[in-house]
């Protein structure tokens, strides 16, 4: 097998590995989010359910996690591995998430929702029309951390048989005898998917920036 | 008789063991302008903030116009849309325009239509002086400017009564003016305000009545002429000279009824 021959079944991968990427992150966002406002308003119970969430998914390695929630996921529901990993990916992710929405939220300030609530917004317009477009804006930065986080993690869907790259890379190294020419081949996608990503998030850091603020 | 907005009646409220305020009663009549005056600590601000239900009260009532607001099921976003509230820091929506901080609550509260909210919030920064600044994001602003733009945000909900919590002293003194003229400016109108200010020539020009508190408690509540010039407690004349001494050099800047007309 030629090296492009190499390259370019490596490369066949990257559609699995930007689609599991594509369902983790979004899907991570949305539970981070509500998370988030859950353990900020949610009241004392539901607070702090949201917080022992948070502490024990941040507490626990990515991959034990996968294990357990894949076996959770599949064993409850007929579900392709691709799909449950996938899921369990947004479900790791979202606890972090939870925590960069929460200081996000948190660092809009009391005021804002003073103000807001002031002019006769209920708390719920107040999180929608004020609070939320604000920590938005200021959760880009650690938000685009996490998301290169999970363009690297989306490779442990490997581990359930995923035919993403690095599932891909293993394969075609082992069986040409060239495991770091494959291996090398997939360190170069990852990066760069991870850096498009950073670029990315950085533009649009710059086009959402409120003046002289 | 002037019809009564406001009236407050025996309102109490409490932080842990500290009263903050004390049996207070206070009535605002139509198109009266209402100075709180006061060394800082006295619990000023939390009226105001128990005024507009952003604090609860331990005991006591509150009217507004004919509505006891602080009966249980009463819905306090709905109270809060007919009381307009300035405060010292500004607050602006740091995200909006200027002209979309002062949009915001007629579109989302009121639910009127953008194109007659933007009518509307033009009118509103025109009645401060800010109409060519709509654009301008809150960063792109002056204090004045800023809390000028506060003003007309709160103006846009057409409220019954605005109140002003400190407005003027997060200020540069240069700035101090702009701000007491719009005020002077609505007073002279007919907007019915409560004012907590240490700006005394805005009390004095302004106030159709002043009220002296003092830890957690109302001393004494009278005309400018009367509390300034023929106090009953001594308290009251103490903290008026201190005040006088500390924020004389204000009082120049000061609107006067001569630079209004």
């Amino acid at each position: 097998m030629a090296f492009l021959d190499i390259v370019v079944y490596i490369l066949k991968g990257i559609g699995v590995t930007v689609a599991v990427t594509l369902i983790a992150l979004p899907l991570g966002l949305v539970i981070g989010v509500l998370l988030a406002l859950v353990r900020i308003y949610g009241g004392r119970v539901f607070s702090q359910v949201a917080g022992v969430y948070s502490t024990v998914m941040r507490g626990l390695p990515p991959i034990v996690l996968l294990f357990i929630l894949y076996f959770i996921i599949a064993g409850s529901i007929n579900i392709s591995p691709f799909w449950a990993g996938s899921i369990s990916l947004a479900i790791i992710s979202s606890s972090y998430q939870m925590e960069i929405f929460r200081g996000a939220v948190l660092s809009v300030g009391e005021g804002q929702e003073m103000a807001a609530r002031a002019i006769g917004m209920s708390r719920i317009q107040t999180i929608r029309y004020i609070i939320l477009p604000q920590a938005m804006r200021l959760a880009i930065p650690p938000w685009s951390n996490e998301a290169a986080t999970v363009v690297k993690d989306s490779s442990l869907v490997y581990a359930l048989g995923v035919a993403e790259v690095l599932r891909r890379a293993q394969f075609v190294g082992a069986r040409t005898y060239k495991p770091l020419m494959a291996f090398g081949i997939a360190a170069l996608i990852y990066f760069g998917l991870v850096y498009l990503t950073s670029f990315a998030l950085s533009e649009l850091e710059r086009k959402t920036r409120i003046p002289a603020f | 008789m002037k019809k009564t907005i406001l009236r407050i009646e025996n309102v109490s409220k409490i932080y842990g063991e500290t009263v903050v305020l004390k049996d207070i009663s206070l009535e605002v009549k139509e198109g009266d302008n209402v100075v709180l005056i006061g060394p800082s600590g006295t619990g000023k601000s939390t009226l105001l903030r128990c005024i507009n239900q952003l604090t609860s009260i331990d005991s006591g009532r509150i009217w507004l116009d004919d509505q006891e607001i602080t009966a249980p099921g009463v819905n306090h976003d709905k109270v809060r849309q007919h009381i307009g509230m300035v405060f010292q820091d500004f607050l602006l929506f740091n995200h909006l325009t200027a002209l979309d901080n002062v949009m915001v609550g007629p579109v989302r509260v009121l639910g009127m239509s953008k194109e007659d909210a933007r009518k509307k919030a033009l009118w509103e920064l025109e009645r401060v002086g800010l109409a060519d600044r709509a654009g301008h994001y809150p960063g792109q602003l002056s204090g004045g400017q800023k809390q000028r733009v506060a003003i007309a945000r709160a103006l846009a909900m057409d409220p019954r009564i605005m109140l002003f919590d400190e407005p003027t002293s997060a200020l540069d003194p240069e700035l101090i003016g702009e701000v007491l003229e719009v005020m002077a400016k609505l007073a002279k109108e007919g907007m019915t305000m409560v004012v907590v200010t240490h700006e005394m020539g805005f009390a004095r020009e302004v106030a159709d009545s002043i009220v002296f508190m003092e830890k957690g408690l109302v001393v004494e509540e009278g005309a400018p002429n009367d509390i300034f010039y023929r106090p009953k407690f001594e308290r009251t004349r103490a903290f008026l000279w201190k005040i006088t001494e500390l924020y004389g050099e204000h009082d120049k800047d000061a609107p006067r009824k001569e630079d209004e007309e």
